[in-house]
This record gives structure tokens, C-alpha cells and sequence, in this order.
């Protein structure tokens, strides 16, 4: 199988459920409407079948990467500098109070 | 003289201020005035910064004026991708979310390019937040490719490499997380850059996928990056993962000395669908390579295949997480429909996310969520150190590796949009290498018809087809020198769309 037509098979059949959506959009604090919900059901994602596919790879006894530059232990000196831009920082939130960030109530 | 600014190299820019022809006000005012009457057909940028550029180049003059050397970019013009953040100037990444945002600081390549005393024209347009490889994913609207513009520029870096193309700037910064450089640079004829992962500092620049993510070029030849690479590159005690290796003098070493350079030819990178005149064209650059005394090997890429697949999991997996950070509360698109805190989150990002970006961070967070990280991400994490071990190998038995940037010319406006698989698709040829980190470059090589639908009527030629090289890692020299010795014999990167 082409991997076009490997994707074109996922894409088509490939199905969340309207509940796993909603979990997804609640931890990744998204409010989906009702046809975004219809639609990313459908097409999120191919992704469900790549993982058969890699399986069929033999990893046994690799790591994984999760850089790749073969740098170690990169360090630098733990010291405090002073950020001279508060007022540029503070002018790009919708709302300040007092110096701080203004939020709303929790509940 | 200043109709022939557009398409001139940097190093022709270079002596045209050194030798006071021009000052760097009249040459900024040129490609200003050219961006007023010809982007409305492009549209390649997102905010044009008048202002900025003008004082830039007032500044920039004055120092010329003064005694001493001036430095490469000084008072030349650019523009830069909307993910690099400038420092009080709108910064977008073509999302609304950012629609407003001014950095409160520039980006290491921004100040490093202020160090300069380049000029800043303004800043070009993208797929969302780079989610994409046709523009069309832009909050703004798509740009269009110069050659024909019912046809996508390529993409994420599409407004960079159009306005490189309809010489309305002399270069461009861009970035590339896989392939966002080195397609859109092949679709629209130009020279790209993609760097050795961690060559360049990705401090100020608004995240993709942090593992993969790297801030290059696009300009008119491959002489013009090699100066351009010298200037970005380097450790910066801000990203991490930037490498403590020294920045060759790229440009001062540039050879076209090709006898002897081993050239490998994968191929795994000459896919099924591919078009045929893409194939002829990229066959006849390695030909001309090899009349240069170069010697040609086949060699085979086995785990090329689970590239996308690999990538597909690892690109949304980063980007879910970075972009957890668009919170409406410190800075970018606030709700004003919130009662509590948490609709704050959810209905801010919702407001301010466009679709493929929402696409994106569910299926990152479906990916990385419990009881799927070892399945998804670690296995995939993995099957990449395989990708990685099997360039290294063939970079014991060559110097380079020479294949096409992308398996078409440029397609037509929205037809990307139909296959929400087109990014992936295309993307094979890019995407293990950025996986592995390597360096690569495409150049352009020649013109092909497009498959299927006809061009119109006023491209006589063709278009652009890329061709790409990929080097070692941290093996920028040898990849600029084999684009600078293509380059050194044929005139394909001087060619230029006729824009009226």
C-alpha cells in the first residue's frame, strides 16, 4: 500500500467518539462547538493508525530521542538578571490591576 | 538604475552602499514602493513596517557615512517570517490569537540582524503558527506564488519566499520545522536555507514543534545564505539547545570544487506520484554534477517511509504543549464572553485558534494524554533514533546527499485545503531529515508543466523545481558549497517571474 493511499484509508474510517472529543477539547481548554465536534471526530487523526504501522518497526532495546544535538548537561550560572521591560510586558494583557494580572474568579 | 534593485544578491546591495550609488534610504524606499503597488496581487505580508524601515535605513546611512567597515547587512533591506518576535512591532504568527501582539523583545536572529543595521521592511505571512505547507492555513489570508498566482506559494514560510520571489525584498528570514523552508523556497524558485538543528538560536521565535524547529533563510542564490548563515548562527545562552560549535566563515570558504565529493542519490526520495518533469529536472542537476567531477552513488534510506508517520505524532504532541500557553490572560486575544476563569482558557483559544490549529492540539493532546504516551510518542521517539542512525551511516559513504525539495511544482490555490494530507504528503522528502536535524538546502534547477491543470495563460515557462541537498550535521560548508558550484554553472537562480 502507498502511503497516500494508507492515509486516505485512515482519514476516511478513522473515528473518535463525540465523548473522546469533548474529553480532548475539555484537557486542551478548547470550546468546541457541536460540528467542530462532528468534524474532529472524523479527521483527528490519522494519527490512530500511524501507531499500527510503527509497531510493525523493531525498537527493541532502543531509546528514544528527545534531542538531537548530543549536547549534555548544557549549564549556565544561576543568576538573577533584571528584566528592564515591565511596562512593555504588562501593556499586552487585557487586564491589570495593581501591577499584577487580573484574572477572574476561579469558580 | 533602481528598476534593477529587485533580484539583486546581497553582495551587489553590499557594494552599491559601500560605493555610495545608493543610500540605504533610496534602497529602502525602492522595495517599500514595490511592496505598496505589487503585493496587493501576493499578498506576502502581514504588517509592512514603513516606519520602522525608514528610520532603520536613515540610521543605517548615518553610520555608513562614518569612518570604518560596515557590517554585511548594514542598511540592507529584509523581511522577516511573523514568528520571529521584533520588539514593539505587531507580531502575528498569522494567528488572531495574536492579531495584536507587540513582543515586548526581539528574537536572538531579530537582534542579531539589528546588530546588523539591517533594515526591517516588515514581516511576512504564514500558516498559522506554521501549521501548514501552503499559507493557506493563515489568518490573513493566503499568499500567492509570483510565478502564477492562482498557485500556492508553498508553505509555512510562503510569504517569505513569495516576497523574495516578486523582488520585493532582497531576502528573508523563515523557519522550518519539516520542509517549511526548503518547499516553498523549491515552489517559488528561490534559494533556502533549513539548518543543522541547534545552529541557529530559536530564543523569540514562536514555537512549533521545539525539537525540530529551525530558523533559516531564503534569498536569490546560495553566496547570499552562506553570509546569512554566518551572521544567525551561533550559541545562545537563551535556547539550550543551541551547539558550542564555531561558525565557520561560510562565505569566505565557499568552493565549487566538486572532484572527488560523493554524492548520494536515496532512493526511497524518488517517490510513487512524484511529478515526472520534477524527476528529469532534479536527474539533469545530479548529471551536472557529476560533469563537475563529482562522483554519483545510489544508496537506499530504508526508514524514510516512517518519516511522516513519526513526524505526525511527534510535530502535534510539541505543539499541543506549546501552545497551551495562549491563555488570554497575559498577552493575545482575550475573551470578553467569560464568567470564570476556565471559559476564560476555553473560549479565548477557541475564539483565537483557527481550525488546523485546534486540529493540532487535540490530536497532541489525545497523543501525549494517559495510558497513549508510551504507545504514540515514546515508540515514535524511537523509531527516530532509527532515522537518525541510518543517515549517519550513509554520511560515512557520502558527502551529500542530492534528491528533489518536493515532489510537485507549485498546485493550485485551494486545493491543498481538500486533502488535509497534503502537508504530510509532501512533506516525505523534508521530513526525515528534520527529524535527524541536518542541514539541507533547495535550489532551484529548472521549470516543469504541472500535472494535471493547465497554467495560465501569462507563465510561458513553467515553473519552478527545487532541487535539494542535504548535508551532515552541523555540515552547512559542504552543502553551500555544493549549492554555490551548481549555481557557479548554471543561471537558473537568476531567473525571475515576469511580474507586471
Amino acid at each position: 500500500m502507498t502511503l497516500h493511499k494508507f492515509f486516505r484509508i485512515c482519514y476516511n474510517f478513522c473515528m473518535l467518539t463525540k465523548e473522546e472529543v469533548l474529553k480532548l477539547a475539555k484537557l486542551s481548554r478548547i470550546a468546541l462547538s457541536d460540528a467542530e465536534v462532528e468534524k474532529f471526530q472524523k479527521n483527528l487523526d490519522t494519527v490512530l493508525g500511524y501507531v499500527d504501522e510503527l509497531k510493525k518497526v523493531d525498537t527493541e532495546g532502543l531509546e528514544e530521542v528527545n534531542q538531537v544535538t548530543g549536547l549534555v548537561n548544557v549549564q549556565r550560572e544561576d543568576k538573577a538578571v533584571m528584566a528592564e521591560n515591565h511596562a512593555e510586558i504588562f501593556a499586552q494583557a487585557p487586564e491589570i490591576k495593581d501591577g499584577y494580572f487580573k484574572v477572574k474568579a476561579i469558580l | 538604475m533602481t528598476e534593477e534593485l529587485s533580484y539583486k544578491t546581497l553582495t551587489e546591495l553590499r557594494k552599491l552602499l559601500d560605493n555610495k550609488t545608493i543610500s540605504s534610504l533610496e534602497m529602502t524606499k525602492y522595495f517599500l514602493s514595490r511592496i505598496k503597488t505589487l503585493d496587493k496581487n501576493f499578498n506576502s505580508f502581514v504588517t509592512v513596517t514603513e516606519e520602522v524601515a525608514l528610520r532603520q535605513a536613515q540610521d543605517a546611512d548615518d553610520f555608513i557615512s562614518s569612518a570604518g567597515e560596515n557590517p554585511f547587512l548594514c542598511g540592507i533591506p529584509y523581511a522577516s517570517k511573523d514568528l520571529f518576535c521584533t520588539k514593539d512591532i505587531r507580531t502575528t504568527a498569522s494567528s488572531k490569537i495574536l492579531d495584536n501582539y507587540k513582543p515586548p523583545y526581539d528574537a536572538t536572529v531579530t537582534e542579531k540582524l539589528n546588530a546588523q543595521k539591517s533594515v526591517l521592511l516588515g514581516k511576512t505571512n504564514l500558516d498559522e503558527f506554521a501549521h501548514g505547507s501552503s499559507t493557506e492555513t493563515s489568518a490573513y489570508g493566503a499568499s500567492k506564488n509570483p510565478w502564477d498566482n492562482t498557485r500556492i506559494p508553498g508553505g509555512s514560510s510562503g510569504g517569505s519566499t513569495a516576497a523574495v520571489a516578486a523582488g520585493l525584498t532582497p531576502w528573508a528570514t523563515a523557519t522550518e520545522t519539516g520542509g517549511s523552508i526548503r518547499q516553498p523556497a523549491s515552489l517559488c524558485g528561490l534559494s533556502g536555507w533549513k539548518p543543522t538543528y541547534g545552529r541557529v538560536s530559536r530564543y523569540g521565535i514562536i514555537a512549533m514543534a521545539s525539537s525540530l524547529d529551525s530558523p533559516g533563510a531564503v534569498a536569490n542564490n546560495v553566496e547570499d545564505l552562506a553570509h546569512l548563515a554566518e551572521i544567525m548562527s551561533g550559541r545562545d545562552e537563551k535556547d539550550s539547545t543551541t551547539g558550542n560549535i564555531a561558525v565557520p566563515t561560510y562565505a569566505k570558504n565557499l568552493s565549487a570544487d566538486m572532484k572527488g565529493i560523493k554524492i548520494g542519490v536515496p532512493k526511497e526520495y524518488f517517490v510513487d506520484g512524484m511529478e515526472d518533469g520534477v524527476k528529469q529536472r532534479v536527474m539533469e542537476a545530479i548529471k551536472e554534477y557529476e560533469k563537475m567531477g563529482a562522483q554519483i552513488v545510489d544508496v537506499s534510506l530504508p526508514y524514510t517511509k516512517y518519516g511522516s508517520l513519526v513526524y505526525a505524532i511527534v510535530c502535534p504532541s510539541e505543539v499541543a504543549s506549546n501552545l497551551m500557553r495562549f491563555d488570554g490572560i497575559r498577552y493575545g486575544h482575550s475573551t470578553s464572553e467569560a464568567k470564570n476563569l476556565l471559559e476564560v482558557y476555553e473560549k479565548s483559544r477557541a475564539e483565537g485558534f483557527g481550525d488546523e490549529a485546534k486540529r493540532r492540539i487535540l490530536t497532541g493532546t489525545y497523543v501525549l494524554s494517559a495510558g497513549y504516551y508510551d504507545a504514540y510518542y515514546k515508540k515514535a521517539q524511537k523509531v527516530r533514533s532509527l532515522i537518525i542512525k541510518e543517515f549517519a551511516d550513509v554520511f560515512k559513504k557520502v558527502d551529500i546527499l542530492a534528491c528533489p525539495s518536493s515532489p510537485n511544482v507549485a498546485i493550485k490555490l485551494g486545493h491543498a485545503k481538500d486533502n488535509p494530507l497534503f502537508g504530510y504528503i509532501a512533506d516525505q522528502l523534508n521530513i526525515p531529515g528534520s527529524l535527524a536535524g541536518l542541514p539541507a538546502l533547495s535550489i532551484p534547477c529548472g521549470f516543469a508543466e504541472p500535472q494535471g491543470e493547465a497554467l495560465s495563460s501569462s507563465n510561458g515557462v513553467g515553473l519552478p523545481v527545487g532541487l535539494q541537498i542535504i548535508g551532515p550535521q552541523w555540515g552547512e560548508q559542504v552543502v553551500f558549497n555544493a549549492g554555490f558550484a551548481y549555481q557557479q554553472v548554471t543561471d537558473w537562480h537568476k531567473k525571475h517571474p515576469s511580474i507586471k
